[in-house]
């Protein structure tokens, strides 16, 4: 250094201190902060985060834990009343009793009926409103038709009544049809009481989609159901699955509609669950309850497993930015 | 010959709001015409009138001598480019050209034969297997361009078909626009907002403003004698320099504004100038700053206060007393901020408007 101050290089000296400076700078730097900041894994921040988290899922889970302990033990064990105590003899006694056994009123052929009139109920409902609905919700969203602005309002009002105040008259309603009491009654009971809410999603997922695409698809000589099959329908896996999580969740879960619009042999799973545990004589089988209850609550689980990883699938393919 | 579009006063109305007013308007055949608006000019909605897909309050549409006001867009003979390219996402580049010839239920040898054609003109054959999500933004909206050539249609529409690209592929894609034009020799209308698309592109350019057309004329034509100075400032960039002042006609015409006055001998005037105040406009291009100012009939004296080096050129805004004035500067002259500069113009390359009604003198 002391060589480079020397006053004979003067040229090469001012150059030579800016070369030394930046070398300096750069010491500097390499002591401060550099790179990713680091994070602390046992910050009080996380503590309460993964604490909160821990008292939360252990308070959901237990009852689950209940039911399915209780499930799979005798009725001599539930008596020592260790509600919380896993199993000592695994049965699955109390499931068979549940799912074929079981009986309500005069029919002991359990639960299997139920699910069977549950799957006859869900299915047709599910489809028919699912379809119906994304087509209005196309046809509101697309070809603006005049009164379809107050058409939409009326419908969406409708989401707002609560369903007890239309239960009369749309039990007079389903007499004067014939249908009073049988299952495609109560399955176009399931489908008009589902529109205005499906409606409403497949509407405001349609008019998200590029308004331009429907006009390109126009210019193509597309009609109103080519557009409808050919171009929104690929692109709406995510809504539809949306949409058949909350009407088959919503049709198998429903017990209002299931005892008010049919009669005892046609019973959905619901109701006939509600029928074998409040059942008032005899010896109450938690067992099979619960057992019967865990069968009936399967379906939408299930639903709720499977179509979660579709759901993703399905958003990520309808993202194309096209 | 006949118009290919001919518009007669087309109007269309939202509710009590009127988006367009008595619109006339005749393209011809091959022609390119250039709508060119700021946003919410009208200039897509006008589009979107004549493909069909808004329907109208009043007026007639006809495309190729047919009356095709009530015709869907399908059956109109169009063919359209979207901003957004609007290609379906579900399917296959060969499955958006051929999508419209199949629902047009044309044998299936002969889609073939269009939809290899159009690849081959747009050079997408490579990409004909490929979803859109696979395509980059340039080669999407050569697919778009595809789906409205396959049509084998006469007239094109394009709705601000680049905006969506970045700087360097709009340039190249402009120049493919044009060179399509020529080959096809369609009649093409091109919606857009940028000023140098339509320059380039045009046969014509209509400049539109709420709703309606200021000009419509050769992109020369339009640069040249702009007929009311929102034409005027909203052509060229920088935008022209405007000076409001006053005009006098008698005896030798010329236009006074504080500070400065200039002699209008050799303005080309309309043949209803009048005296009376006036707004004087001149182009940067044609402000002469530093050595060359001395050579022109008007000159003043000004000092630097902004410079933008382009590479090419050099934009320069003087002070000249209490305005601003932008000049275009060939090269990379040297200068600083608060350096005096003479800026001189010639009074022909200049534009005078009326300060009422802003139409031309």
């Amino acid at each position: 250094m002391g060589k480079l101050r020397d006053p004979d290089c003067n040229p090469l000296q001012a150059r030579a201190e800016t070369v030394l400076t930046d070398y300096a700078a750069r010491a500097q730097a390499a002591s401060g902060p550099r790179g990713r900041k680091p994070r602390r894994r046992l910050s009080g921040r996380n503590i309460m985060i993964y604490g909160t988290l821990f008292v939360v899922s252990v308070y959901y889970l237990l009852p689950l834990w209940v039911m399915v302990v209780t499930s799979l033990k005798g009725m001599p064990e539930i008596r020592l009343g260790n509600i919380f105590a896993p199993p000592v003899e695994i049965t699955f006694e109390p499931w068979v009793k549940a799912w074929a056994e079981a009986c309500t009123g005069l029919n002991c052929d359990g639960l299997s009926r139920g699910f069977w009139n549950s799957v006859r109920i869900t299915v047709p409902s599910a489809l028919v409103s699912i379809f119906i609905a994304s087509v209005n919700g196309y046809a509101l969203a697309n070809w603006r038709f005049r009164g379809g602005e107050a058409f939409f309002t009326i419908l969406i009002f409708g989401a707002f009544i609560p369903y007890q105040v239309m239960l009369y008259p749309m039990v007079i309603l389903l007499r004067e049809a014939g249908l009073y009491g049988s299952l495609t009654g109560l399955i176009v009971v399931h489908t008009v009481f589902g529109m205005p809410i499906v409606t409403l999603l497949f509407r405001n997922y349609f008019t998200s989609l590029p308004e331009e695409l429907f006009k390109a698809a126009r210019v193509d000589g597309a009609g109103f159901w080519g557009i409808y099959f050919r171009v929104m329908l690929p692109m709406s896996l995510p809504i539809f699955t949306v949409a058949m999580i909350i009407q088959i969740t919503g049709i198998w879960n429903d017990f209002l509609f299931g005892t008010v619009f049919t009669r005892p042999n046609l019973y959905p799973m619901t109701v006939q669950l509600n029928n074998i545990v409040n059942s008032v004589q005899g010896v109450k089988e938690y067992n099979v309850n619960m057992a019967a209850t865990l069968l009936t609550g399967l379906v939408p689980l299930a639903i709720y497993f499977a179509s979660g990883k579709l759901f993703v699938r399905g958003i990520a393919a309808g993202a194309v930015k096209g | 010959m006949q118009p290919s579009i001919a518009i007669r006063d087309l109007t269309l109305a939202f509710g009590a709001v009127e988006v367009l007013h008595d619109l006339n308007l005749e393209v011809g055949q091959g022609e390119f015409l250039v709508l060119l608006g700021s946003s919410g000019c009208g200039k897509s909605t006008l589009l979107n009138c004549i493909a069909g897909l808004l329907d109208i309050t009043d007026g007639q549409i006809f495309i190729q001598g047919k009356n095709v006001t009530w015709e869907e867009p399908s059956r109109r003979g169009i063919g359209m480019v979207f901003q957004s390219y609007a290609l379906y996402p579900q399917m296959t580049v060969e499955g958006n050209l051929s999508f419209g010839l199949k629902n047009a239920g044309l044998p299936r040898a002969e889609i073939a034969a269009r939809v290899a054609r159009a690849a081959r003109i747009l050079q997408i054959e490579p990409l004909l297997k490929r979803k859109p999500a696979a395509l980059s933004g340039g080669q999407r909206q050569r697919v778009a361009i595809g789906r409205a050539l396959v049509r084998d249609v006469d007239v094109f529409l394009f709705d601000e078909p680049l905006s969506n690209l970045d700087a360097k592929l709009r340039a190249d894609l402009r120049v493919e626009i044009k060179q399509l034009h020529q080959q096809l020799e369609n009649t093409m209308i091109y919606v857009t907002h940028d000023q140098v698309e339509a320059m380039t592109l045009a046969d014509r350019i209509a400049i539109m403003k709420g709703g309606s057309i200021m000009q419509l004329g050769s992109p020369k034509e339009i640069y040249n004698r702009p007929a009311n100075r929102y034409v005027a400032e909203f052509i060229g960039s920088p935008t022209m320099n405007m000076i409001e002042g006053n005009l006098d006609m008698q005896i030798t015409p010329s236009f006074s504004a504080e500070g400065m006055s200039v002699p209008l001998q050799t303005y080309a005037f309309g043949s209803d100038a009048a005296s009376g105040p006036a707004v004087f406009g001149i182009r940067p291009e044609h402000v002469e700053a530093g050595e060359g100012a001395e050579a022109m009939p008007v000159r003043l004296d000004a000092a630097v206060d902004l410079v933008e080096p382009l590479g090419s050129d050099t934009l320069v805004r003087a002070r000249a007393g209490d305005r601003n004035l932008w000049a275009r500067m060939p090269g990379q002259p040297d200068l600083r901020p608060r350096q005096p500069l003479r800026l001189g113009f010639d009074p022909a390359r200049a534009h005078l408007f009326r300060l009422s009604d802003d139409t031309r003198l």
